[in-house]
């Protein structure tokens, strides 16, 4: 696994503008790379350190992008699930981002740990087609169950369907 | 309903692997326990239907769990497990449907409720109806453009949309706001705020019968709409708040404008505490209805109003102070019991500390710029435009070409009515961002109701829906 911070990886970000006085930043957060096989571990571990809820999950297809930064020893994977979760107690925030290779786009769900995930993880399934394994119902959410593909794939044709026109032939 | 109806075996045997049609797509519905091992995406849609079925098509386990997501926890069983019988067969209990028309479900949320009489045993939210593809969209339109979009999903409070789009362009930009365009964006939002829980006090009081209380809220938030339409040009999606600032500045006379909305919305505010608060039907409709712990509310990733109810103080603009948060005095208001009712003094009061927060703002607000003066982000002032042509050309680039923004990614949280209103940024050093998702807290507040609900009457669902304040734009996106 590695670690990083968040104000390191955009500390080279040109900085435009700005004569006021630096604030506090009110976003930096913590982030960790663990692999697929310790993506449960890590999160069950940060959950008895006292994250006690998961703000956010959601999966990213990087795969016109594959040259982004990353923290050496991590090999980039066309897919990413990417967790936030925060500690109430402590005021801290953690960004988790886990590689999913293309040809296996599987990760362990998180809902044993935070049944919270369950609407999201079934979300990033329906666009982006990562499964969760173990999910009890991962079904498409927002889209009909007879959608085909995944829209936020970066290889889905947009506007693959036509449009309704009287006498036009149906969709897909 | 339809479909729940249909396909139910008649047997009474409450075996789950029984294969039956899909009502759907008419091939064989897969169990849901076959989700797991089946790997590989070639099956991607045949998962079944988003329904809930009867019994005799459910496994125990499933029956378990939407009776409550919480049991599953590991440790500290929230629900008792025993306490489901999960013996019980389809005759003794109904399956209804409501929605996605239903006027009560503010907007086009379905619900599937379980029914033994009239109390309901499970819920299932089904949503979808509204889904347009924003996120998708969202990479088809510059950063410029991006808030055009955003400002759309949750249409009762859309500068908060726009400002957490903004906050996140500008986080991964590194630029330094000046300090009047947090102040104007503070006031905005407060604004929005009071306008976006008038109108949830409106809809509220509808749904408890009371159309009294529906005109009154809509009234008072008119004053506000009209005060952003002077501000903004528009009643609604704005596209105000942008990155590096806001589109103008705020009009002359603001402070007497903003001044007369706090005057004249605090004693109705009273108003509204007489007409409900102390009403014994209504509070008998809303005290202890709807409950939820605040082990639930964690574990279900409940934010907002929802969990403040269950007395967890938790409020972004307290916690992780956005904006100017930090420079000014308001209390974060916190329920005990997690029932309607302390849902309902929850949003009443934050009227009031929002109120409070905009009157220091009036006080506090500073001279000088309302956007950040680079030209590679924002268009130059419309007088150099005339003078000089490489204001012309930056004018042009912006509006055309937008800004690159730094290869990275950026996850930003703001307090909106709802809860946490996040995004999730990712650049590739391009016009456009790479991917842009937005946590919708109704998306995921909508998980408690299935909690909410049990154990509850049938009468009491409209009013415990009422009670999370979804907004079905932001939760479809």
């Amino acid at each position: 696994m590695t670690t990083t911070d968040d104000v390191e990886t955009t500390s080279d970000a040109p900085r435009v503008g700005g004569s006021a006085s630096r604030r506090p930043r009110a976003h930096a957060q913590e982030l960790l790379f663990p692999t697929r096989e310790q993506y449960l571990e890590v999160v069950g571990a940060l959950r008895d350190e006292g994250f006690e809820t998961c703000a956010d999950l959601c999966a990213v297809d990087y795969l016109s992008h594959p040259g982004r930064r990353l923290p050496e020893g991590v090999v980039p994977q066309r897919f990413e699930v990417v967790v936030n979760l925060l500690s109430l107690s402590q005021v801290r925030r953690v960004r988790i981002r886990v590689q999913v290779p293309a040809d296996d786009p599987v990760v362990p769900t998180l809902f044993d740990l935070y049944p919270g995930t369950e609407a999201m993880e079934r979300e990033a399934y329906d666009l982006l087609g990562v499964v969760f394994d173990g999910h009890p119902d991962m079904t498409r959410i927002l889209l009909p169950e007879d959608w085909e593909g995944h829209p936020l794939r970066k290889d889905y044709g947009v506007g693959r369907v036509p449009v309704q026109f009287k006498g036009a032939p149906g969709p897909r | 309903m339809s479909d729940a109806t249909t396909t139910d075996t008649g047997d009474g045997v409450p075996h789950a692997d029984t294969v039956l049609p899909d009502p759907v797509s008419g091939a064989a519905y897969a169990e849901p326990s076959a989700t797991g091992t089946e790997r590989g995406l070639l099956i991607e849609t045949s998962e079944g239907a988003q329904e809930l079925f009867p019994r005799s098509r459910t496994a125990p386990d499933e029956l378990r769990r939407e009776a409550g997501a919480v049991l599953r926890l590991p440790e500290g069983v929230v629900v008792n497990a025993d306490d489901i019988d999960v013996e019980q067969t389809d005759d003794e209990t109904m399956i209804i449907n409501m929605g996605p028309q239903h006027p009560s479900t503010h907007g086009v949320l379905r619900l599937m409720m379980e029914l033994d009489g009239e109390t309901v045993l499970r819920t299932k939210p089904i949503i979808g109806y509204l889904h347009t593809g924003m996120e998708k969209t969202a990479e088809e339109l510059t950063y410029v453009q991006g808030s055009t979009n955003v400002t759309r999903m949750d249409y009762l409070s859309p500068l908060h949309n726009e400002l957490v789009l903004s906050l996140a362009v500008e986080e991964l930009l590194g630029v330094e706001m000046p300090a009047r365009s947090d102040w104007i964006r503070m006031l905005l939002v407060e604004l929005n705020r009071v306008s976006s829980h008038l109108m949830w006090m409106a809809t509220n009081g509808m749904d408890h019968a009371s159309t009294s209380m529906m005109i009154y809220g809509f009234r008072e938030r008119e004053m506000i709409l009209a005060f952003f339409e002077k501000t903004t040009g528009l009643r609604m999606n704005h596209n105000f708040i942008r990155p590096g600032g806001t589109a103008a500045d705020l009009p002359d006379g603001w402070e007497d404008d903003v001044t007369v909305i706090c005057d004249t919305v605090l004693p109705r505010l009273d108003e509204y505490d007489e007409l409900l608060t102390g009403q014994p039907v209504f509070r008998q409709r809303s005290e202890g209805i709807g409950n939820i712990s605040a082990e639930e509310a964690l574990a279900l990733s409940l934010t907002g109003p929802l969990l403040r109810s269950t007395g967890v103080a938790w409020d972004l603009r307290r916690a992780m102070p956005y904006l100017r948060y930090d420079e000014v005095d308001f209390d974060v208001i916190v329920g005990t019991f997690g029932d309607n009712f302390d849902r309902y003094s929850i949003r009443l009061n934050e009227i009031r500390e929002s109120i409070r927060i905009i009157r220091q703002v009036i006080e506090k607000m500073p001279a000088g710029d309302y956007r950040v003066q680079d030209k590679k982000i924002t268009p130059p002032p419309r007088g150099r435009i005339d003078e000089s042509m490489e204001a012309l050309i930056h004018h042009f680039k912006v509006f055309t070409e937008g800004f690159k923004v730094p290869e990275g990614e950026v996850y930003v949280a703001i307090e909106s009515p709802r809860g946490e209103l996040g995004c999730y940024l990712v650049s590739d050093g391009g016009p456009k961002p790479y991917r842009m998702h937005i946590r919708g807290p109704s998306f995921v507040n909508l998980q408690g109701m299935p909690v909410m609900m049990r154990g509850g009457l049938l009468a009491d669902a409209v009013v415990v829906c009422s009670s999370i304040d979804p907004v079905m734009g932001e939760v479809d996106r």
